[in-house]
């Protein structure tokens, strides 16, 4: 692990799927502090990228390294925290028993506690309802407070913004900032209608 | 705070149990299955006690494996759907750990609640009350065995659409062995003979089981995630 290694580092990265090219190739650094929007089209491949950054699909062409060893999921473990579109929530217990569960696997960040993370994403008076009983929205935000929790230092947020009203949006986008600002990194994909993060955020583009 | 790898496991199982224990209903379901089936057999067969003693164990045995797959298919989908699966990959503990531990809530909730209603169906059909313990034991070691061998084969199919099928195909000839040691014993103790070697033989094939079942079963989950 040498110290000028970049936390994540993609060279001619490519991904096929029964010899058709669903991205690539990609060029990308991602360094502590770093925010990266990854933006592309439905069907681009930005969740394909997401799944290929944990670890849990295995990378065919090109490089994929993190912190200057190829990235393979057992150095991902815990290290990676991965909000798809299936949220990783179980629906019949509680955003707090869910909480409970992550914290228990994962570990909990210095300073965090699982009730005053709910409070931060907007679910005080919801921790002991049942997940199925929420709206799409607050499962996505229960789903953020994980990442609040676990002291993982790569977020990968994949479609982070979908089914979040304004103040879920502007959650997301202080929760990414934050993050970076302590040092960790944030990929986060968005079709690319519009652009929620302020500032000018590092972009990868796909296209298939 | 890290999560240490007991704390972990204690999450999980705590995680599964509190899951099943909100579906009281899925727990319930192998269990009347059994007891219809055993209830059924003095009905078709009549009411000879020579008979139903003879037939007890075997019928027992079977219809607890049965059961047992009903629930099986399930292990590991929930899992899948909601992405849980990916999130137990993610974390930072043995895959292989939290899925014998998985494993092992699972057998709590769908083989633990036939082996207690055992003995009431060994005497529903007139088991004599010294081979009822030998029977229990003989569960007590085979079932886990085959909630783990199916833990493989659950996670071999996971990546296929309706996967009962060729999951039922498959366990089929691993269940013949754990089937005739574990009907050996019960025969052997109603005969008033030695059963000691085929429970042996039971608990060599489950220590093998637990230390090998679930480092396939995450070996075969990775493949199956990774497509």
């Amino acid at each position: 692990m040498t110290a000028e290694a970049p936390l994540l580092h993609a060279r001619a990265l490519c991904f096929s799927r029964q010899e058709e090219q669903v991205f690539g190739p990609l060029d990308f650094d991602v360094a502590a502090g770093d925010i990266v929007l990854v933006e592309g089209d439905n069907g681009s491949g930005k969740t394909t990228l997401m799944r290929l950054l944990t670890g849990i699909l295995h990378v065919d062409e090109g490089t994929l390294e993190l912190e200057g060893k190829p990235l393979r999921s057992i150095d991902t473990a815990g290290r990676v925290v991965f909000l798809g579109h299936q949220l990783g929530l179980k629906a019949d217990l509680s955003p707090l028993e869910n909480l409970r569960v992550a914290e228990g696997l994962a570990g909990r960040r210095d300073g965090m506690d699982a009730m005053a993370v709910l409070r931060e994403v907007g679910l005080a008076g919801y921790e002991d309802e049942p997940v199925r009983r929420l709206s799409a929205g607050q499962k996505k935000r229960a789903a953020l407070a994980r990442l609040m929790l676990v002291p993982a230092t790569i977020w990968l947020l994949d479609e982070p913004y979908a089914n979040l009203d304004r103040d879920g949006i502007a959650l997301v986008n202080r929760l990414v900032q934050a993050h970076a600002a302590r040092g960790g990194a944030a990929l986060v994909s968005s079709h690319g209608t519009v652009t929620f993060l302020g500032g000018e955020p590092r972009v990868i583009r796909m296209h298939a | 705070m890290t999560a240490t790898a007991g704390a972990a496991c204690a999450a999980l199982l705590r995680r599964d149990l509190l899951l099943a224990w909100r579906r009281r209903g899925d727990i319930a379901m192998p269990v009347l299955y059994a007891l219809i089936v055993t209830t059924l057999f003095p009905f078709a067969l009549g009411p000879e006690d020579a008979l139903l003693q003879r037939i007890a164990g075997g019928v027992i045995l079977v219809t607890v494996l049965l059961a047992m797959l009903l629930a099986l298919d399930a292990m590991f989908r929930g899992d899948i759907e909601d992405g849980s699966l990916e999130q137990l990959l993610l974390a930072p503990q043995p895959l292989a750990l939290m899925l014998a531990i998985r494993i092992f809530a699972h057998w709590i909730t769908t083989a633990l609640p036939l082996i207690i209603i055992s003995p009431l169906l060994a005497g529903m059909l007139h088991l004599p009350t010294p081979v009822i313990g030998v029977l229990v034991v003989a569960l007590l070691l085979a079932t886990p065995l085959l909630s783990l061998i199916g833990a493989i084969l659950v996670a071999l199919t996971a990546g296929t659409r309706r996967s009962g099928m060729l999951l039922a195909l498959m366990l089929l000839p691993l269940c013949v062995p754990v089937v005739i040691f574990a009907a050996g014993a019960v025969a052997a103790a109603q005969q008033g003979l030695p059963w000691v070697a085929p429970i042996a033989w039971l608990g060599a094939a489950l220590v093998l089981a637990v230390v090998l079942a679930p480092l396939a079963c995450a070996a075969a989950l990775r493949i199956a995630l990774d497509a």
